[in-house]
């Protein structure tokens, strides 16, 4: 298949765009990245995802197909012949489902309640809120990986990607904060977990650099903090 | 052996809704169990131990919650009639799409057209609209979003019409005017023994409301 046939529109710091990057990595897809400029939308963007405008989007055969996850399960469906990243099992697939749902919905908030609070006391209710979403989670790791490296089992799976595409946000958020979210008493498989997943072949080359990404968050959390303090209509 | 199904649901939540529609479709038997939540039973607790929220399907003993979860696993597991979801990957991402679409805005949005005042009120009310609107854009000249019978998306939306009452009642608002080819598309549905059978009245849902907030204490 050519590579203008598979294009992602994104941008790199972004952990849903990540995502989706993995996925391609892992059916080794071709594709072509169209990289987004902060501050500005492209008009393909515009025109690719009119309802959200925001990235990614995957273009195949230049046919829209928006939001991370479901970006992942269309992969996962077309590349058929590639490594699975569902598992087949509609309960396992079914528990895979429900922690990515509980990873965009109340982790990667709170994680981002720790960027925006305004004083020390926010910030520490929002560590500690984290803190639990990281024991449910590792909770969910010993259960579901059955004692190997990753949720998908040998493989890396759809919650390693789901949960992994915010790893260098959560690497930023420890260097920042001066904390160890992931640590060998609470989380020992998650901080096991973390390293392979960084280290596999389908996430290295795709993670962001932690110092460069760094750098952005501090643009970003700043623009966060503002709107966040910006008086309510 | 026989499959042993089980819902823990509540009967006016939209969410619950959804999940009978599907069995319904599906065929399956299943034990229905109507949840108090303001006194949730053990049950629930402990099959939904993270959000102790309905609705949860219990097979055979395992549990799967959030309703479009559930919905992709009925539809996965009893796949031999009424298909939720096409088999294109391409359509099947656009209705998962529109299926995000709903739960991200509807919801919400519906909630706050009736339980906001003023300027904030005015806005959820305008943006209500305008995303029922693009719901109709997207269902276009189809008799339900899943074609030429109830699909994914019809399964995901149609429960919200059972709070058109609240919404425009308690909203003091009307969306029929604004919107009229969603609520043809609504009543298409509930011709559908699996939906009509699903949704409860629009009247009984409201003095449901109406009762709750008594008892709350909000006027």
């Amino acid at each position: 298949m050519a590579k203008s046939d598979v294009k992602l529109i994104g941008a790199w710091p972004s952990p849903f765009v990540l995502r989706a990057r993995i996925a391609l990595n892992v059916k080794s897809v071709e594709y072509e990245f169209l990289q987004e400029t902060l501050g500005s939308k492209s008009e393909l963007l515009l025109k690719s995802n009119p309802v959200h405008k925001k990235i990614p989007v995957l273009l195949h055969h230049d046919k829209p197909i928006c939001e991370s996850l479901i970006i992942v399960e269309y992969i996962d469906e077309v590349w058929a012949s590639g490594p699975s990243i569902l598992p087949s099992d509609p309960y396992e697939r079914a528990i895979a489902r429900f922690w990515a749902s509980y990873v965009d919905e109340k982790w990667f908030p709170a994680m981002k309640s720790i960027a925006v609070a305004q004083d020390d006391e926010a910030r520490k209710a929002a560590v500690v809120q984290v803190a639990e979403g990281l024991a449910l989670l590792e909770e969910a790791f010993q259960k579901i990986s059955k004692g190997k490296s990753f949720f998908g089992g040998d493989h890396i799976g759809y919650l390693d990607i789901a949960f992994g595409g915010f790893l260098g946000w959560l690497r930023v958020t420890e260097g920042t904060g001066g904390i160890k979210l992931l640590n060998e008493t609470k989380t020992p498989g998650l901080l096991k977990w973390a390293d392979d997943f960084a280290a596999h072949p389908a996430v290295k080359d795709v993670l962001p650099d932690i110092g460069k990404l760094a750098e952005f968050s501090k643009v970003i959390v700043a623009k966060m903090r503002a709107a966040a303090a910006a008086p309510a209509k | 052996m026989a499959d042993q199904v089980v819902l823990l649901d509540f009967w006016p939540s939209p969410f619950g809704m959804r999940v009978r529609i599907a069995l319904a479709e599906k065929g399956v038997k299943y034990e229905y169990k109507n949840e108090d939540l303001w006194n949730k039973s053990p049950l629930l607790l402990q099959s939904n131990p993270v959000h102790k929220k309905i609705p949860v399907l219990i097979h055979n003993e395992k549990s799967v919650s959030e309703s479009v979860i559930v919905l992709q696993y009925i539809d996965e597991v009893w796949n031999d009639k009424a298909p939720l979801l096409p088999s294109d990957p391409y359509l099947k991402s656009q209705a998962k799409f529109w299926a995000d679409f709903v739960d991200k805005k509807i919801y919400d949005l519906g909630k706050k057209t009736w339980t906001t005042k003023g300027e904030e009120q005015e806005a959820a009310q305008k943006e209500f609209i305008e995303c029922i609107k693009l719901l109709e854009v997207e269902l276009g000249d189809k008799p339900f979003f899943g074609g030429e019978t109830i699909g994914f998306v019809d399964v995901t939306l149609v429960p919200f019409y059972s709070w058109f009452t609240v919404y425009e009642k308690l909203g003091n608002f009307s969306i029929e005017p604004e919107c009229p080819k969603f609520i043809a598309w609504a009543k298409r549905c509930l011709e559908r023994e699996s939906v009509s059978k699903s949704l409860p009245d629009q009247d009984k849902v409201c003095d449901f409301v109406v009762e709750m907030r008594k008892k709350l204490g909000m006027e």
